[in-house]
């Protein structure tokens, strides 16, 4: 199972071809994709001709890019010009973008091949996957557990060694979670730092993309590709990103860590006691680990859980039957609009709907948004007062392993849960990513999450290439 | 209490003003009128997933001129979501400034000295166009409705004044002048007919000398300055008769039918949408630098009441009534330059805002393409009295239908060659002589045959001849 790295130096030194790469990869999609069903969407044509394009790029002399030939996984919340993109949901089936997402243009410029669309939770609401309207996507290490969501299908794709680099979106933890879950590396970038053009919004304000592989060297790869001011978000960062990839392996002497008990208390033990073992292997390897209490974060969870449905509420009005989509027809526009939402949308979507159009009403505004704001507020200078005194946070992803397919599907609130230790850098727009760290009580991949100031992508991949570099193997990842 | 005396009217209007950029307010697609449906179109004004709005600089600068403009302050603003399901609204969201809007606390000066409060002049995008097919046309007799969004996206500036307005006339003096300042800003083409210009009327009754306002009805539906007239005394009528007859005036929003001349409730506070707004996340907030403000403030040329006061000036500073009338329709017009031009040329001022505000006026669109120089050419020889008023006006229409010219050579072709007090003597010669009973008559003393010369002159010199130099002719060889 090659890097991406490997692939795209393989490809550009001419030992291997791009069509050899994805024939391989769409070989293995078609023989182990069947039981994962980690994607809803293979690109076997696209990514052939795709392949070929920069095969001939080789071939006249040209470099197709630092990811040529390498297949990549696209959550299926990503435009895709002329190519179905659903985001998990009927509402969405069979609707045909007319542009690319910012990414997937970033994507193709670097010579990445796209190699389908993946599964999620329906429009990134969920932790398991399992809130998708095409069925759920199991863990490639477990096939009755859920690979986290709501990315679960690019995690998986990457988990179960279809392709070396996937995409996902990041809102509550819907990267890291997965990839914690998977086993693989998961990212998410400062907010800004990676366009949101072109990715279909759940919660604007907390949404980033971000990159899924199979090692720290390979997301940072991945990032430094997508990390670019886009003209098109005007949330998007006019300040140019560092590479990060030419610092990774660069130590993580006297680097201040800051192992943050609000973070791993809530978690079951054996993911608690992986945590604290990183934190070992980081000062092993000349980091300063100190504890760091963050209290705040405890209210990070409530305040998500009103901001995002509250944008969502906003966001997902325009799934009307009017314009493109599922359209149920009736006797005039505004029962249409209800036939069209009622038949189109699942239960989770409906609950955040109501709950986010609730939280904006007339006379609920400032007892819950507003409220949430000052909260969200709260936690920004929570983490400001903790980098004052360390340079990275350090704790768990997700507070178990992979659960049980089924396990949490009617008890949402247990299901939020798991969201609980990487909500706050969503709030805050900090970057944070998910590293592999060992296995749990029943074998299956612990994540382990660093934390990092905004604008420290650099910092943050060091610190998570240390991690990397200090877990113990685990059986699964042979 | 009957009589309307006893009644104050209260008025507030909301002005709706289309900005006439390039491109629409959130993606680049065209601003323009009526081309083919959904033609000018792109994921962002169709509110497809995953686009995003980035603003646009140009309708910024505008609305920052439409608040200068207003003595309004520029604020550091930003943007909210409004939230209401119509198929008009590409997101099922408008996006709008809400809470903290670019242009507040501004005023309005009428031309009669009133000042009427503006309370925010903020930015905001306009929604797709619906059009019922089926049974009667109406929402809800159609068969089915068909959605332009071409429109969807167009910026535009909600001018919303203050409840300082007092009677039907007044709203249509602050409408007529707002209409002036936003085309003089080039903020809007003010065109109402095509839409640039929408006006919602929130209308109250009180008791004179009361203190608190009574109970509001939003008009909509107010497509000229007629409709907003006629809609204020429809719905003050209507209101009166109600606490007239002992019943209270129920808050609602009330369409005006323009052909039935009356309004009529659509929605009640009851029914009202809850729009829900809040923060626009996918937009940065908005804070043009001062440097940009000066630019726009010191780039705004002068306002209609700037230019008024100019053309008072040039007549003297004490112009009759009927010389207001002209000079407001001369600036609504846009014709004051030319009037200014022809008086620096030497022309006299009051016959050039008469000929500006009534013949050039006439001419419509063409009239305002009339080059200034043809025009301060020919007053003054009309001035000199070397055309006669009737000459001047031929050339007049003659000039703007060839968009210029040089009035003189013009008015030779025309035929119209000035006559000489020699040539003018010999036609009267030949005039009396050709009607010796006449000419007894007059001698005798009867004034009113002079008239029957003057004709007779005239036709003679196919109207090249001054009326009153022949007059004066006449009663030099009477003595």
């Amino acid at each position: 199972m090659s890097s991406a790295r490997e692939v795209a130096a393989a490809v550009r030194s001419g030992d291997r071809s791009a069509r050899q790469v994805t024939e391989e990869a769409l070989a293995a999609v078609a023989a182990g994709d069947g039981e994962v069903h980690a994607f809803v969407e293979v690109l076997g044509d696209e990514a052939l001709a795709r392949a070929d394009a920069v095969d001939a790029a080789i071939a006249a002399g040209q470099d197709p890019g630092p990811l040529a030939g390498v297949p990549v996984a696209l959550k299926d919340n990503l435009c895709t010009r002329g190519i179905p993109t659903t985001c998990g949901s009927r509402i969405l089936e069979g609707w045909r973008p007319p542009y690319d997402a910012t990414v997937v243009e970033l994507l193709r410029g670097a010579g990445a091949i796209a190699l389908g669309k993946t599964n999620m939770d329906e429009f990134a609401m969920g932790s398991s996957t399992e809130n998708s309207a095409f069925g759920p996507t199991r863990n490639p290490h477990c096939l009755e557990r859920v690979p986290g969501g709501s990315s679960g299908g690019s995690a998986a794709a990457v988990a179960a060694g279809f392709v070396p680099l996937g995409l996902g979106s990041d809102t509550g933890g819907s990267i890291r979670q997965p990839a914690a879950l998977c086993g693989v590396v998961g990212m998410k970038p400062t907010y800004g730092r990676v366009s949101r053009y072109g990715l279909v919004a759940f919660a604007s304000s907390l949404d980033q993309i971000g990159p899924f592989a199979r090692n720290v060297e390979d997301a940072a790869l991945l990032f430094d590709v997508l990390a670019r001011h886009d003209p098109r978000d005007t949330t998007s960062l006019r300040h140019r990103a560092p590479p990060t990839l030419d610092t990774v392996e660069a130590g993580v002497d006297g680097v201040r860590v800051g192992v943050c008990p609000d973070l791993i208390e809530g978690c079951a033990p054996d993911v608690a006691a992986r945590v604290y073992e990183a934190a070992e292997a980081l000062h092993a390897a000349g980091a300063q680990v100190e504890e760091i209490k963050v209290p705040e974060f405890a209210y990070g969870l409530s305040a998500y859980y009103l901001i995002a449905p509250a944008e969502a509420s906003s966001n997902l009005a325009r799934y009307d039957g009017v314009r493109y989509g599922l359209r149920v027809d009736a006797d005039d526009a505004a029962a249409m609009n209800t036939a069209t939402r009622t038949a189109g949308f699942g239960a989770e979507v409906k609950r955040r709907i109501m709950l986010g159009t609730y939280a904006l009403s007339a006379g609920y505004y400032d007892a819950y948004y507003a409220q949430a704001q000052r909260v969200r507020t709260m936690v920004v200078e929570a983490f400001g007062r903790a980098y004052a005194s360390v340079d990275v946070l350090l704790g768990a992803t997700a507070p178990t392993t992979a659960f049980a397919l089924g396990d949490k599907v009617d008890d949402p609130m247990a299901m939020y849960m798991n969201d609980i230790c990487t909500i706050p850098s969503n709030l805050a727009g900090h970057p944070a990513v998910s590293v592999p760290f060992g296995a749990g009580a029943d074998g299956l991949p612990v994540g382990v999450q660093v934390l990092a100031p905004p604008l420290e992508e650099a910092l943050l991949f060091r610190v998570a290439r240390a991690v990397e570099a200090g877990a113990p193997q685990a059986a699964w990842s042979a | 209490m009957s009589a309307d005396a006893e009644w104050e009217t209260v008025i507030g209007l909301e002005v709706h003003c289309e900005l006439a950029t390039q491109t629409k307010l959130f993606c680049g697609c065209p601003n323009a009128f009526g081309d083919d449906p959904n033609t000018n179109v792109c994921p962002v004004c169709l509110g497809l997933p995953g686009s995003l709005p980035v603003i646009n600089a140009q309708a910024v600068e505008l609305a920052m001129r439409i608040g200068t403009a207003l003595h309004c302050e520029i604020r550091p603003s930003s943007f909210a979501r409004k939230n209401y399901f119509y198929p008009d609204q590409a997101k099922d969201y408008q996006i709008s400034q809400y809470d903290e809007p670019i242009n507040a606390n501004g005023s309005l000066p009428l031309p009669d000295g009133t000042v009427i409060g503006v309370t925010r002049a903020h930015l905001e995008e306009d929604t797709g166009k619906l059009t019922h097919v089926g049974a009667g046309g109406r929402i809800s007799s159609a068969h089915h409705a068909l959605v332009d969004y071409n429109r969807s996206g167009v910026p535009l500036v909600e001018i919303v004044s203050e409840p300082d307005i007092r009677s039907a006339a007044q709203a249509r003096a602050y409408a007529s002048e707002l209409r002036g300042i936003l085309v003089a800003t080039g903020a809007s083409d003010g065109r109402m007919e095509e839409g640039s210009m929408r006006i919602d009327a929130n209308v109250s009754v009180r008791p004179v000398g009361a203190g608190e306002f009574g109970t509001r009805c939003e008009i909509k539906n107010l497509n000229s300055l007629r409709s907003l007239g006629r809609a204020i005394e429809y719905e003050v009528a209507r209101q009166i008769a109600l606490i007239d007859a002992g019943e209270a005036v129920r808050q609602e929003t009330r369409h005006w039918d323009e052909a039935a001349g009356r309004t009529e409730s659509m929605r009640s506070k009851e029914e009202a949408n809850d729009y829900r707004y809040f923060p626009e996340p996918d937009l940065v907030p908005l804070v043009p630098d001062a440097a940009w403000q000066g630019r726009v403030a010191a780039a705004l040329g002068p306002m209609p009441a700037d230019r008024r006061a100019e053309l008072r000036q040039a007549l003297g500073g004490s112009p009759s009534e009927a010389e207001v009338d002209q000079i407001r329709a001369v600036v609504d017009l846009g014709l004051d330059s030319l009037v200014l031009a022809a008086v620096t040329a030497g022309a006299p001022a009051a016959l050039a805002l008469a000929r500006a505000s009534n013949e050039v006026a006439a001419e419509g669109e063409a009239g305002l393409a009339l080059p200034a120089e043809s025009f301060a050419a020919l007053l003054v020889h009309e001035g000199s009295g070397v055309l006669s008023a009737t000459q001047s006006k031929a050339v007049l229409h003659e000039l703007v239908e060839r968009g210029g010219g040089d009035p003189a050579a013009l008015a030779k072709e025309m035929g119209f060659e000035a006559l000489g007090a020699d040539s003018l003597a010999a036609v009267v010669a030949e005039v009396i002589a050709a009607s010796p009973d006449e000419w007894t008559r007059y001698v005798e003393g009867d004034e009113k045959v002079s008239g029957v010369f003057v004709g007779a002159v005239m036709k003679a010199t196919k109207g090249q001849a001054n009326g009153k130099e022949v007059v004066a002719e006449l009663q030099r060889l009477r003595g």
